[in-house]
């Protein structure tokens, strides 16, 4: 094993964490002094994976671009239509041209991003933790399994798009009316699109958990009298890390597409409000014509759920103190 | 286990009915109308009359009962019938579909070969190419290989079918004209020629299915098996001098199954859902296509029955699952 | 095995045949092959009367056929019958009561049987039935009996004089069914006939083989069809399903399929597709329009849902200095440019065809925002607080803008935004599934019967050529609201005694002059008084490959209704 890993062997080992075993393992820190150094490792082991690196740097660079980005661009000429520059291709003043109504794609691609990537954590971060808690819980409370499985398969079974319609239906107005029409949408699709993915994360979840919580550490655990709380933050959920983070990489994607999905059928932001799904959604008809429309917002969303990836492969690494070890 | 099963079976049924009557009051309370896709030309008096020929004047509960019936009792004759040559479920009335005044049945029986041929196989390919290379990307850890796959699976999947499947449909349809753009339903497989037919109008939307689901599933394969190779008995059966080989592919893999075979459970019964997007963008016609221009035709009697096999499948293939745990990690108790 | 017994009898016969037309793609039936069609909305019955989507009655037009049916022209041609009744010919009575088809002698359903008139008379007890809930029941509206003195004889009662009676039995939507094979599924038996549904027999060029609903429908040459030599076709496959852009690509890129239907793209991909050298795009006009349609009740949310846009009148949209202006600050012409292309003119009309009822009173194909400012301003609209937005005794010209969910509706909406807030208005967008928005869904805020908005835009059209049932829909009485639970054609709730007194003298003119003229004020009407902004007259566009010949684009019938005459081009 350690031969694929020695390019990768951190300068300075650390020798405290290796001794500290399974029962340190991520979770809260109990002592300020060890929680510094703790992190400190952390962050240190992640620092070295190149991947992760890489993949943190292109997320902040886009994050900066799409909040900073206004300061630069005139984000008016990606609103507002102008006859006259039709269709252009790439130029100085239109950086990825223009659409069809004489946009600015790339302050399209600016104003689409801030949407996108919120919507896309934020969704992603609601159906994680819905997905996590019930796939903890059920995993580890065997009177709580039956009922909250049953849950599972019931959100599986139902129909997702008369789901959303009737969340719009039933939620739109009194939204709008309360946090404004952006605002208002904004929580409807996130927790839209989270109430309807969480259920493979808590399957997935509670699958381990159930495999977990028979291993001898956590046997151990409870034999010394630790309260069910404190297993599952210390000794359970640092072990579910993994499939956890996949579904994070994985659920930013679906969530960036969901979105787009939404606005096409008419239930999200309002058609004048770019987001990078629905711009390559309008951009796929025009494919062969202008390939441009959808590649940029294809590529985006790709380098969003890539970056993230390797983030978390990296993140997944430095939690792990067997790892971090060596 | 034995015991575990036979009551969870049990358990399903109070589950399933309780499913099928949220799915059906969740369709009456979503908005829409059978009668949206009749023109505006067809005055509002004699769309009234229609719906009430479906028998939407009828109160909630009637409608449900009678679903009920006709789907535990009339359908299940129906095909006793077919099979036997009876005639017990003669002059019953069967679930009718809105759009066409058929019975939905019917219009399933005819979809579900394409859905099984183009779903089917795109969930056998991905999976036969997504557990190796989940295995092999988490043995090489950063490796070449590793690397390549996690570009390309992340792509795979960041890019959504409608997008990529209108890509390959023009490079290899449209400029190389390899492969057919349009899926043809009725072509019939009789012999070899004919299976290299239909294998040629199969290839793209299997392609475009497959990349999707092994992106996915490699995620999870190659997540766990890193898990799992860092674990203590690995390095005990290592030290017994088990032969790499075992230790990898017998110790590591069977621990290292149980989120993959939560995938693969999760995605039997969206083979028979078949994949909507992929069906629309190559014309397959599937589950998927029917599912999908019935909610936008609001016939509900389809949409139901569709989802409520749907929502069967998953309670099955759930227990199966969960029954393959306890199989998988012997640990892991249910009584 | 018969189909082939029966072809070979047919082109034996044809052998015998004098040519009836002459210009060189002459043969006998079948001669050339399969022709592949593709709707990208996929029909779902073939029986027209269960379900009035243009997709069912265009697939169902394969097989059965009406009495009578319009050309590509609009203008009323025989289909089954020798000639046309009229007043002159005899075949309408004098007191417009009363009108006789007499059926051409000779025809037969496709499995052999004569064609009588008890299959009229039986076609019209299965529509008006009223269990079974006959989408076509408009086209017998006002009809007291359907007698039949002889075989060949159809007389058609009404109960009011009639000036335009050719509704019954006239056009794609309202064909003759076999009484034989659909007598046992009158009423709420419609549904249990599912054989019959999809398998219809009928007079028509082809019979079907085999129907898969919402899928694919393989039809063969009906080997009793009266014309000998037709249809040049042996099989047609009807292929349904995804969307238009792939349709299009698959007539005039790839050469997979024939014909496509209804091409909803933007004009520059039309024209890339049309590039690839395979097929070539049609434009036909009926009276499609896009319109804005103007709310003339209050939409406001505070009035609670059952008098929202019930109550009149509408804060601002009253004001003809409003509606006006909002209709100046449009450029027409871009609009048709960039959604439509060819398939698509600049129309100040609610009825902008057939010709003889289109009203040329009015124009609007030049925008002038600058007049559009300066008519707010006369009218007492000023910004007066600087916040971009005009107002007057407090109202501000803040609207709400909806519309179905469509690329094209989207760019509009975008641009007339964009013009009104130029001119002083504020305006939010918003966009609906077109099947909650089409839907009569009384529970659902977001349809466009309740028009919970200030402004909406969709299209709409009527069948056939006269608009009397049409300029219908801006009577009083047809408007939405609670009561009538949120049904009615009068979306923009235009309400006008004129209007009103005028349409019912138009029920009593007969006359195309005369009926034209009163159309024509009713149409002038309603747009100078504030119930819509016409923007585009819409053109139907569908692509037929270059080796497909005899394609006639019909607008005002099935698009398919010639197939009988379509050849293949030899290459």
């Amino acid at each position: 094993m350690t031969d694929a890993r020695d390019a990768d062997t951190p300068v300075g080992a650390e020798i405290e964490t290796v001794a500290g075993s399974a029962a340190v393992m991520g979770g809260e820190p109990v002592l300020a002094t060890r929680a510094r150094s703790q992190w400190w490792d952390v962050w240190d082991q992640f620092r070295t994976h190149k991947g992760a690196m890489v993949g943190a740097g292109i997320f902040l660079a886009i994050l900066a671009l799409v909040v900073l980005g206004p300061l630069f661009v005139e984000m008016e000429n990606g609103i507002k239509s102008n006859m006259r520059a039709r269709n252009q291709p790439m130029s100085l003043e239109y950086p990825l041209g223009t659409d069809r109504l004489g946009r600015d794609l790339f302050a399209r691609m600016i104003a689409g991003g801030r949407v996108s990537l919120a919507v896309g954590l934020a969704a992603m971060a609601l159906s994680l933790l819905l997905g996590t808690l019930i796939g903890v819980l059920a995993g580890y409370f065997k009177r709580l399994d039956g009922p909250l499985m049953r849950l599972t398969d019931l959100f599986l079974a139902l129909p997702l798009l008369p789901l959303l319609l009737v969340m719009v239906l039933l939620f739109r107005e009194p939204l709008t009316a309360a946090f404004g029409i952006e605002v208002g949408i904004f929580i409807l699709i996130v927790s839209a699109i989270g109430i309807t993915s969480w259920m493979q994360t808590a399957r997935i979840v509670r699958g381990d958990v159930l495999a977990l919580k028979e291993r001898e550490f956590v046997l151990a655990a409870r034999s010394i009298g630790t309260p069910a709380r404190r297993i599952v933050t210390r000794h359970v959920l640092p072990n579910v890390l993994s499939p956890i983070m996949v579904s994070a990489t994985l659920g930013i994607a679906t969530a960036i597409i969901t979105e787009s999905a939404l606005s096409f059928l008419g239930l999200g932001f309002p058609p004048d409000f770019p987001t990078w799904g629905r711009l390559l959604n309008d951009g796929v008809p025009f494919l062969e014509l202008y390939p441009g429309r959808a590649f940029w917002p294809g590529l985006a969303i790709s380098l969003v759920v890539l970056s993230i990836n390797y983030v978390g492969d990296g993140l997944r690494d430095a939690l792990d103190p067997r790892i971090r070890g060596r | 286990m034995l015991t575990f099963t036979i009551r969870r079976l049990l358990f399903a049924i109070p589950t399933l009915l309780f499913i099928s009557l949220a799915i059906f009051l969740l369709l009456e309370l979503a908005p829409g109308d059978p009668m949206a896709n009749v023109p505006l030309t067809v005055p509002a008096e004699v769309k009234e009359q229609m719906r009430q020929a479906l028998g939407l004047g009828e109160p909630v509960p009637v409608r449900f009962w009678k679903w009920l019936v006709q789907f535990f009792w009339v359908e299940p004759l129906n095909i006793f019938d077919h099979m036997f040559g009876t005639n017990f479920a003669e002059g019953k009335l069967r679930i009718i579909s809105w759009q066409n005044r058929a019975p939905v049945f019917i219009t399933i029986a005819e979809r579900i070969p394409q859905t099984l041929w183009v779903v089917g196989t795109s969930y056998v390919v991905a999976i036969l190419i997504a557990i190796p290379v989940g295995i092999y990307s988490a043995y090489k850890q950063y490796s070449v290989f590793d690397q390549a796959g996690t570009f390309v699976t992340m792509i795979g999947f960041s890019v959504p079918p409608f997008f990529s499947g209108v890509l390959v449909i023009i490079i290899f349809a449209v400029q190389l004209k390899w492969f057919p753009s349009i899926y043809d339903t009725r072509h019939v497989v009789s012999d070899w020629d004919s299976f290299l037919v239909q294998v040629r109008q199969m290839f793209l939307p299997v392609m475009v299915l497959a990349l999707q689901i092994t992106s996915q599933l490699s995620r999870f394969m190659r997540a766990s098996m890193l898990d799992n190779l860092n674990q203590d008995y690995v390095r005990t059966a290592r030290a017994k001098g088990l032969r790499e080989k075992s230790v990898v592919l017998i110790h590591v893999l069977r621990n290292s199954m149980i989120p993959v075979v939560t995938v693969i459970a999760l995605g039997v019964p969206a083979i028979f859902g078949g994949a909507i997007i992929t069906e629309q963008v190559f014309k397959v016609n599937g589950i998927g296509q029917l599912l999908i221009t019935a909610i936008q035709a609001n016939d509900l009697p389809m949409v139901q029955t569709l989802t409520f096999i749907f929502a069967v499948l998953i309670v099955l293939f759930n227990l199966i699952a969960d029954v393959l745990y306890g199989i998988l990690d012997p640990r892991i108790r249910y009584d | 095995m018969t189909t082939k017994a029966a072809l070979l009898s047919a082109a034996a016969s044809f052998v015998l045949a004098p040519l009836a037309h002459a210009d060189g793609h002459e043969g006998e039936r079948g001669r050339d092959g399969q022709v592949n069609i593709i709707y990208w909305q996929a029909p779902s019955t073939m029986n027209p009367f269960l379900s009035g989507g243009t997709k069912d009655v265009e697939a169902g037009s394969l097989v059965v056929e009406p009495l009578a049916r319009f050309d590509e022209t609009g203008t009323i041609q025989p289909w089954l019958v020798d000639e046309i009744p009229t007043v002159e010919n005899g075949g309408v009575s004098e007191d417009l009561t009363q009108i006789t088809w007499k059926i051409s002698e000779g025809i037969t359903w496709s499995d052999g049987t004569p064609f009588t008139s008890a299959d009229v008379q039986f076609t019209y007890e299965y529509c008006t039935h009223p269990e079974g809930g006959c989408a076509q029941a408009t086209k017998f509206e006002g009809i007291e009996s359907v007698e039949t003195p002889d075989d060949l004889t159809v007389v058609v009662t009404f109960a009011d004089p009639k000036p335009y009676p050719y509704t019954a039995f006239v056009g794609g939507e309202s064909p003759i069914l076999q009484k034989a094979q659909f007598e046992s599924c009158v009423g709420a038996a419609a549904s249990s006939c599912t054989e019959q549904n999809f398998n219809p027999i009928g007079t028509g060029p082809f019979v079907v083989d085999e129907f898969r609903t919402n899928d694919v429908i393989s039809l063969s040459a009906n080997p009793n069809f009266r014309f000998e030599g037709k249809p040049a076709f042996a099989t047609v496959n009807f292929k349904g399903g995804g969307d238009a852009e792939a349709a299009g690509r698959a007539v005039m890129q790839t050469g997979e399929f024939d014909y496509a239907w209804n091409l909803q793209l933007a004009p520059e991909v039309i024209a890339q597709m049309e590039a690839g050298g395979l097929g070539t795009p049609v434009a036909g006009f009926g009276p499609l329009v896009e319109r804005l349609m103007l709310n003339n009740t209050n939409p406001d949310p505070a009035l609670g849902p059952d008098e929202r846009s019930v109550v009149r009148p509408h804060p601002f949209l009253s004001d003809p200095a409003v509606y006006e202006a909002m209709s100046m600050a449009i450029d027409r012409p871009l609009l048709v440019e960039i959604g439509y292309g060819q398939a698509g003119k600049v129309t100040c009309n609610w009825v902008p065809a057939p010709e003889v009822y289109s009203s040329t009173s009015m124009t609007c194909d030049v925008q002038d925002l600058e007049g559009a400012k300066a008519k707010l301003e006369e009218a007492g609209w000023v910004d007066e607080n600087g916040d971009g937005v005009r107002e007057k005794d407090g109202v501000e010209l803040r609207m709400l803008y909806q519309t179905s969910t469509n690329a094209v509706r989207q760019d509009f909406q975008q641009l007339i935004k964009e013009w009104w807030e130029e001119i002083g208005f504020a305006v939010e967008l918003r966009n609906v599934s077109g099947s909650v928005f089409f839907g009569g869904d009384a529970g659902s805020p977001d349809t466009f019967q309740k028009f919970y908005a200030d402004v909406e835009m969709y299209a709409n059209t009527f069948n056939g050529t006269d608009p009397q049932a049409y300029l219908g829909n801006g009577l009083c009485d047809k408007a939405p609201r609670p009561e009538t639970q949120w049904q009615g054609e009068n979306i923009s709730r235009f309400c006008d005694e004129e209007y009103d007194a005028l349409w019912a003298e138009l029920a009593k003119t007969s006359g195309t002059d005369a009926r034209a003229e009163i159309a024509k004020q009713l149409n002038d009407m309603i747009v100078q008084r504030g119930g819509m902004i016409p923007l585009v007259h819409r053109g139907r566009l569908s692509a037929h490959a270059n080796t497909l010949g005899g394609v006639e684009l019909n607008v005002w019938d099935s698009e398919l209704w010639n197939i009988a005459d379509w050849y293949r081009i030899a290459e």
